[in-house]
């Protein structure tokens, strides 16, 4: 199409590529060149503004700044890892164990949650853990309790909503793959012998390994870079990296500085999906759709 | 191990009470909010005084409900400002963008194809803050060199929705590519032959064809941006979206009017849910 007509001006091309260019230059380069850019600027002892490290520098000289870093990368991972060794039973039982019936309403019923803000879900949760919380005063009650305690507020319960939150975008890519996976496969292993594990190890987790590469990317992504969860139910000395860029931007209004924290959490984020990628030799393009 | 195969009794049972705790735990933190919309009671809280809709209608003065209370009020009507400007946008450049990678061809078109994925892997809240770095940057030189005032480069409702744009647009992209990939350009040539010219093609084949993809996208979209935190967050001006403000009502603690306004959402955004997986399911089959 592009050959047969060299010298008459494609104007469909034109019309569709002209937004899709300033859509993606406009919000998506630019601003990503100028967080870059701003990472590498300072402003010297007479207020003029030019090329410096000291951003960067500020990071690995200040203890808490890579602490906050550190603890929130192993967090994520930790956390994506636990919500797929949730997801797999789940949508196991969805997809292959539930009754033929019941498929299309269980679905919807894990989606349902998925659709409802973040900020809810946290306020859900806040409203039973906290020391004059449902879960708490029931306890009391019953004599489990003989005074109220603080579950909110702590690692532990952080995690928690963390898994709560970004759980359903793992079940729904991996229910994807697994709906077409064929039953007779697990049949056969069956009859010819293979234990449980052995089926799980073999045929299950390989065939749904593009399900699960796409599901982790998204939910380790969204608990990086999640800021109202950490901050709502998480502990009150510790802090996520987002709230670490969030007080650097609004608070104490050091673009630079913010810019600087930004541009870490981006590389970081982009370097452990492409490494997550590259052992378990997935392609990108394949893994999102 | 599956429902065609022979299982022992305990296995099946261990799995079903797997399940049922697994539904408890999705569900309970959404009851319980939805349910202590009712309580008559000044905290979101047990125990339980007595059945009310004051947090709904209430006109105060202590109990002031969600239709009564300005602030919460004025927090949703922006939010569904800017949910309708982005899910109108959103789903016009997706469609020509999912007609840009699917019909078009031209250099550079994979690395503008990765460049289209790449808000899915960019936390939201980098693309926050690098709108709103780069956003002033442009108004500075507006201002400085050519002495114009530019107001929807500065926090407020445009950069709301620009910012929510940037990454929306890449869901719709690939809601509507999904189903353009399926569609038999035959067709197309079919009404060429007939005499249409290219709009009519477009407006008549085409574009029909798409209209699921394309309802369903701006569906997504609405929701996506009605409950956008982490982009907003930065870009947000005077006007709160509703979940800034509720955020902040959450944090400094508030009465159980959020959880009329948490009942209202939920109820709405679970027959939006319901409304979009049915009329997609039936449009698939089509």
């Amino acid at each position: 199409m592009k050959n047969s007509k060299p010298h008459k001006i494609r104007w469909s091309f034109i019309i569709f590529f002209i937004p899709v260019a300033l859509w993606l230059f406009l919000l998506i380069v630019f601003p990503h060149l100028e967080l870059l850019k701003m990472s590498f600027t300072g402003t010297d002892f007479y207020g003029k503004s030019g090329f410096t490290l000291e951003n960067y520098g500020e990071f690995f000289k200040e203890p808490i700044y890579w602490r906050t870093f550190a603890r929130t990368a192993l967090y994520s991972i930790f956390v994506t890892f636990i919500v797929l060794v949730i997801s797999l039973p789940v949508t196991f039982y969805i997809t292959k164990i539930a009754k033929i019936k019941s498929q299309g309403f269980l679905t919807i019923l894990v989606l349902i949650p998925f659709w409802v803000s973040e900020l809810i879900r946290v306020y859900g949760w806040i409203i039973l853990l906290r020391e004059s919380g449902v879960i708490n005063k029931f306890l009391l009650k019953i004599g489990i309790f003989k005074v109220p305690h603080e579950m909110l507020y702590n690692d532990i319960t952080m995690v928690m909503g963390l898994v709560y939150t970004s759980m359903l975008f793992m079940i729904v890519p991996i229910i994807g793959v697994m709906e077409s996976l064929d039953d007779a496969l697990i049949e056969a292993a069956y009859d010819l012998g293979a234990k449980k594990t052995t089926i799980w190890r073999k045929i299950i987790i390989p065939y749904v390994t593009p399900g699960i590469m796409s599901g982790s990317i998204i939910v380790f992504m969204l608990v990086l870079g999640s800021y109202l969860t950490p901050k709502l139910m998480g502990g009150k000395n510790a802090l996520w990296f987002t709230e670490q860029i969030y007080n650097s931007m609004i608070i104490y209004f050091n673009w630079n500085q913010g810019a600087a924290f930004g541009f870490l959490l981006l590389l970081l984020s982009s370097l452990i999906i492409f490494v997550a990628l590259k052992v378990t030799r997935q392609d990108f393009k394949e893994v999102v759709k | 191990m599956i429902r065609t195969l022979p299982n022992s009794r305990a296995y099946t049972t261990a799995y079903r009470l797997f399940i049922a705790v697994f539904f408890i735990f999705l569900f309970s933190p959404l009851l319980i909010t939805m349910i202590l919309a009712f309580n008559n009671s000044m905290f979101p809280s047990l125990p339980w005084k007595g059945f009310t809709l004051d947090w709904f209608f209430g006109r105060g003065p202590d109990k002031i409900g969600i239709f009564h209370d300005d602030s919460n009020l004025r927090s949703i009507f922006t939010s569904i400002r800017v949910a309708v400007a982005v899910s109108a946008l959103s789903t016009l450049v997706g469609t020509m963008a999912a007609f840009l990678f699917e019909h078009e061809d031209f250099k550079f078109k994979q690395a503008f194809y990765f460049l289209m994925l790449a808000p899915l892997v960019i936390p939201g809240v980098i693309l926050g803050i690098s709108i709103l770095l780069f956003t002033n940057a442009v108004g500075l030189f507006f201002e400085d060199k050519l002495g114009l005032d530019m107001r929807f480069l500065a926090p407020g409702y445009w950069l709301v929705v620009f910012g929510q744009f940037s990454f929306i647009t890449t869901i719709t992209t690939m809601t509507i590519s999904a189903r353009l990939k399926k569609f038999d350009r035959t067709l197309e040539e079919a009404a060429y032959n007939l005499g249409a010219n290219k709009l009519e093609v477009l407006r008549f084949i085409t574009l029909k064809y798409l209209r699921p993809s394309i309802v369903g996208a701006a569906a997504i979209a609405f929701l996506m941006s009605f409950e956008n935190f982490n982009t907003t967050l930065f870009l947000v001006g005077s006007d709160q979206t509703l979940p800034i403000n509720l955020y902040l009502q959450v944090r400094d603690g508030s009465t159980p009017v959020i959880n009329a306004i948490a009942f209202i959402l939920i109820t709405f955004t679970s027959i939006v849910a319901v409304a979009n997986l049915y009329g997609g399911n039936k449009k698939n089959q089509t």
